[in-house]
């Protein structure tokens, strides 16, 4: 089961008829450590809404006198809190139930503004991990986030019209805050990357990587060359914020180069495919493709 | 009106004293909601949860930035409707103003 799959225990933190009242500080805890371990947990009021069971394993917890009625269909367990702790509980419950375990994992993938989105196709260029994709409408869309590098935002630099949200990120806009009109110049004028490296991103890291590999080539120092190359993508990380791990195994100006000709090539063959079908917005320039 | 309430619990970008006292006022409310852990981990396992929550009627939710809300349930398969719903933002506004919201 890769980290984006199962269902989660849902725990439902019970205080109706059956049952006594929690006091104010009991409930808080079973709560927010139940959250924090990774749970969802339901507090049900009569007549109040809650989101409805939707099949997902279920824990009823509570100061439980008997046991509440429940849906037959429904996968459900009772446990008394006067007897066990929230937290083993809804440990020892997830395991028999066979849901999802808590995954050390920051959820950090791209998040597409559709509202701002036009479908330039650089985030899918640029991306070196096949992160991104093209739906059966030819949308980008988001197809693999599991293969996104935690921490790197370096996609939503490249995004034009500051379309790419990653919620977990720091500062704004990229972190989901309202974009400002300075933001979008800002973006702009780093998708120019003659702005950014003198030169267009390829042609300067194909630069780079050239005068690293002449150093590389001389230096016998491996380590020296190393330290030599990070001071070359230094400039990239600065103004991109892309984490080391990512700049480090970065491919060669050629694996780039070759990576962007297959995209554009994935993309043509799409929209020959689907000649028939009249598309409002226009072909992908080479301009477009930032090649 | 169904309440929901985020609780972050992937990555420290919403204050923890925020976060903490929401969940205190929901507690101490008398007002039935739904928590969950990590939104942004739901969106990532397209979590059949989050249909249940984008099509239940009204809802008032305390996450983070409503943008990024909006594009994760999206994200999803499960797109918020366009009215409806209100999303409150951990990340900048107060324990206090999110709490009167929430319970208004
Ligand atoms: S770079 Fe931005 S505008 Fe272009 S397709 Fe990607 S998300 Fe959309
Ligand atoms: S939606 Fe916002 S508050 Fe919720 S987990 Fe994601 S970043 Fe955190």
């Amino acid at each position: 089961m890769s980290r984006i799959e199962g269902r989660n225990l849902r725990v439902v933190l019970y205080e109706g008829p059956g049952s006594r009242a929690l006091d104010g500080e009991e409930r808080f805890e079973a709560l927010s450590t139940l959250l924090d371990n990774g749970f969802e947990v339901t507090r049900p009021m009569a007549g109040q809404d809650v989101a409805p069971a939707d099949g997902a394993p279920m824990l009823v917890l509570g100061r439980l006198d008997e046991a509440p009625a429940a849906d037959p269909e429904q996968e459900v367990h009772f446990r008394d809190l006067g007897e066990v702790d929230a937290l083993e509980a809804a440990r020892e419950v997830r395991e028999a139930a066979g849901a999802r375990k808590l995954e050390a994992w920051k959820p950090w993938f791209p998040v597409i503004d559709f509202d701002r989105c036009t479908n330039c196709m650089q985030c899918l260029t640029f991306c070196l991990f096949d992160v991104y994709g093209v739906d059966e409408k030819k949308q980008i869309t988001v197809q693999n986030q599991d293969n996104c590098k935690t921490d790197c935002p370096a996609c939503s630099r490249v995004c034009p019209e500051v379309a790419i949200l990653f919620p977990k990120y720091g500062k704004g806009p990229i972190n989901g805050d309202v974009v400002r009109e300075q933001d979008v110049q800002r973006e702009a004028m780093k998708v120019d990357i003659s702005t950014l490296l003198g030169g267009d991103l390829y042609g300067s890291l194909r630069t780079r990587q050239r005068e690293a590999r002449k150093r590389f080539s001389t230096e016998r120092d491996e380590s020296k060359a190393l330290l030599e190359r990070k001071r070359c993508l230094g400039k990239l990380k600065k103004d991109l914020d892309i984490p080391d791990e990512v700049l480090m195994t970065l491919p060669s100006a050629e694996d780039i180069e070759e990576r962007a000709a297959r995209a554009k090539a994935k993309m043509e063959k799409r929209l020959a495919r689907s000649q028939t079908v009249q598309d409002a917005r226009p072909a992908p320039t080479e301009r477009d493709w930032g090649i | 009106m169904k309440i929901l309430y985020c609780n972050c619990t992937y990555a420290k970008v919403v204050p923890a004293d925020v976060k903490k006292d929401v969940l205190r006022r929901l507690c101490d409310s008398g007002q039935a909601f739904d928590a969950v852990a990590d939104l942004c981990d739901m969106s990532a396992r397209k979590d059949a949860a989050l249909r249940k929550i984008a099509e239940g009627g009204d809802t008032k939710i305390a996450a983070c930035y409503p943008r990024a809300v909006k594009w994760l349930f999206h994200a999803a398969g499960t797109p918020l409707p366009s009215e409806g719903v209100d999303v409150l933002n951990m990340r900048e506004d107060s324990a206090e103003d999110i709490a009167k919201e929430l319970l208004a």
